[in-house]
């Protein structure tokens, strides 16, 4: 399997591209970096090592060989509650994709990491904050589906703002979907790892981020349930920095391990290799 | 304010003045039976002009009206109820009761998110909002109907689940994951009834179910209106037109297949007939679990899964356009 042509694509915009010579800040310590400078960083600040948000075509060339066949592509969102609040949601949509270049929030598919065949599901933030509406469920379930059916390991990169309001109780329902997809991979004993990402909140959060068997968290990712603001909102005081940090959630315990970006694709390879047991089982 | 509350603010006058004057009327010889006919057929039509065709955010408050039925008075309704304290872990939380019950003869786990009745209940019971704790104690006792085989019956009442700063230092977002998880896969019937207000994911914790049964102006929302039109208006004020565009009504849900039958309402609420709305709606339970008996515990496994497998409004291009909406 050769890498899609629009992968390839999307990867040289940022490395040769139009952007490559500008100039960028970091949100966190306001340090000035070179576009190009910071591609060749894995988008990681060389100063604070804040790291930025990562566009799902990046991160699959990052996590996967040189391999990655999409299923799922074709599902494309509806407008079931014909939504309008500021702007009508099909407009929303539309700036959406001509933004990030993506047809939804997730990207799903196939391919090997070191080696090993696995199933891959990449959330972006790029599109409706990375949102869980009826498609990101739907190509989820397809990849965890064939998943099952392959018997391959599922590695899922969240990054989500929640459920998706545009789409109502139809994108609440994704939760439901999503995690009777998840009950019967895992509970035919095949390896389920999330890696939480910046950010992952809501509806995401509190479904299939915490349902798998190691969730791994990357570096200073914020994550959480309910928002910074929503609570900053509710008990009326500033939450400590630190609060909802990758590195908070593994001091209390409720994440596997923080790994670094450039230490991902080793880490997962690791984690894989457990994946294909030794303990021959009788029946 | 309760948009409700004010609306029956004069119709409660209307009440205590045609009161008045029947006992009036039985204690002195002038006959009044002719103001009270006027003002009985004033207040028939004032009563089918507020609550004949009630809109979204009138739903939405008649959802939060503080004397609807909460869960506990489902519970209490019950031949038995014994409750079970406790999450094992931390502590037992108060915004959710739940333990062995019986339902006409019949044995089941019984599960409820309880806000309370008045200031000082809700600041105990967290507004009906559950903490991390709560969760796991709904999946403790969900865990234990499946090894005993009992169907499990819910009620869901909640804003959505706690968000405060200790509830995030336990693992809110795990706790929830985690019922979830337990609902998709337990191997026993499962019925839930939203009564109050159905809140987003803290919702949902407690609604994964073979049956899914809404009281007629219950709500059932992806996120509070207010919520709502905070993040996508910018203006927490907007909270009416979010209401009205969220689709969180009864009749919406049932039409996109999200809910499976809708209990009717007497005209002003449930709280103007609790008793007989809590019998009409456990005897929709009853018949809903005798319904599910039949089935194996692998038919039922997948037909839930079937059901929640089928729910989305998308397109695709190599396939028919497929929508849950019946």
């Amino acid at each position: 399997m050769a890498m899609p042509e629009w992968l390839r694509r999307r990867r040289s915009k940022h490395e040769n591209g139009e952007e490559a010579g500008t100039w960028t800040k970091c949100p966190k310590c306001q340090e000035v970096i070179y576009r190009k400078d910071l591609v060749e960083n894995l988008s990681v600040c060389p100063r604070c090592h804040y790291h930025f948000r990562m566009h799902a075509f990046d991160r699959i060339s990052l996590i996967v060989d040189n391999d990655f066949a999409e299923v799922g592509g074709d599902i494309l969102p509806g407008d079931p509650l014909e939504w309008i609040d500021k702007k009508s949601y099909p407009q929303k949509l539309a700036a959406d994709r001509e933004k990030s270049q993506l047809t939804e929030g997730v990207i799903c598919g196939f391919g090997t990491l070191a080696g090993f065949p696995i199933a891959l599901g990449v959330m972006d933030f790029n599109f409706r904050g990375g949102t869980m509406g009826t498609v990101v469920g739907e190509r989820i379930t397809i990849l965890l589906e064939s998943a099952r059916e392959r018997r391959l390991p599922c590695i899922i990169f969240t990054a989500s703002g929640g459920a998706r309001m545009e789409e109502g109780m139809l994108a609440l329902m994704q939760m439901a979907k999503i995690t009777s997809a998840v009950t019967r991979f895992m509970e035919d004993g095949n390896l389920f790892v999330t890696v939480l990402t910046d950010p992952t909140t809501g509806g995401v959060s509190a479904s299939f981020a915490f349902q798998s068997d190691v969730v791994v968290a990357e570096a200073k990712a914020m994550i959480g349930f309910a928002g910074r603001r929503v609570i900053e909102q509710t008990i009326r005081q500033k939450l400590p920095e630190n609060f909802q940090t990758a590195e908070f959630l593994l001091e209390k315990g409720h994440v596997d391990m923080v790994v670094e970006r450039a230490e991902m694709k080793p880490a997962l390879a690791r984690i894989l290799d457990y994946s294909l047991g030794g303990h021959e089982v009788a029946s | 304010m309760n948009v409700i509350v004010e609306r029956e603010k004069g119709l409660l006058e209307l009440e205590k003045r045609i009161a008045e004057l029947r006992t009036l009327n039985a204690n002195q010889p002038v006959d009044l039976s002719a103001e009270i006919a006027a003002l009985q057929g004033k207040y028939a039509q004032i009563q089918r002009e507020v609550f004949g065709a009630m809109s979204p955010w009138q739903r939405v408050n008649m959802a939060r009206h503080p004397s609807r039925p909460v869960a506990g008075d489902y519970l209490a309704a019950l031949d038995r109820f014994d409750e079970l304290h406790g999450d094992r872990h931390y502590r037992d939380d108060p915004a959710v009761i739940g333990g062995f019950a019986k339902l006409d003869g019949r044995r089941i786990m019984a599960v409820g998110q309880q806000r309370g009745r008045d200031t000082k209940e809700n600041l105990r019971r967290n507004f009906g909002m559950v903490t991390p704790e709560g969760y796991r104690k709904v999946k403790r006792l969900v865990l234990l109907a499946v090894r005993l085989g009992l169907p499990v019956v819910t009620f869901v009442d909640t804003k959505g689940a706690d968000p405060g700063i200790g509830s995030e230092e336990r693992a809110q977002s795990e706790a929830i994951a985690s019922c979830l998880y337990a609902f998709c896969s337990a191997r026993v019937p499962i019925v839930a009834t939203i009564v109050g207000e159905g809140g987003s994911g803290g919702a949902l914790a407690l609604a994964i179910a073979d049956r899914v049964i809404m009281l007629e102006h219950s709500v059932y929302s992806v996120a509070s209106p207010e919520g709502c039109a905070a993040i996508l208006w910018g203006d927490a004020g907007k909270a009416e037109e979010a209401a009205s565009r969220l689709k969180l009504t009864s009749e919406d849900l049932h039409a996109f297949g999200i809910i499976d039958e809708i209990v009717p309402e007497p005209l002003g609420g449930a709280h103007r007939d609790a008793a007989g709305l809590i019998a009409a709606t456990l005897q929709r339970v009853a018949v809903a679990l005798d319904g599910l008996r039949a089935l194996t515990s692998s038919r039922l496994l997948e037909e839930r899964y079937r059901k929640y497998r089928r729910i989305g409004a998308w397109q695709g291009r190599n396939r028919e356009t497929l929508s849950a909406v019946r």
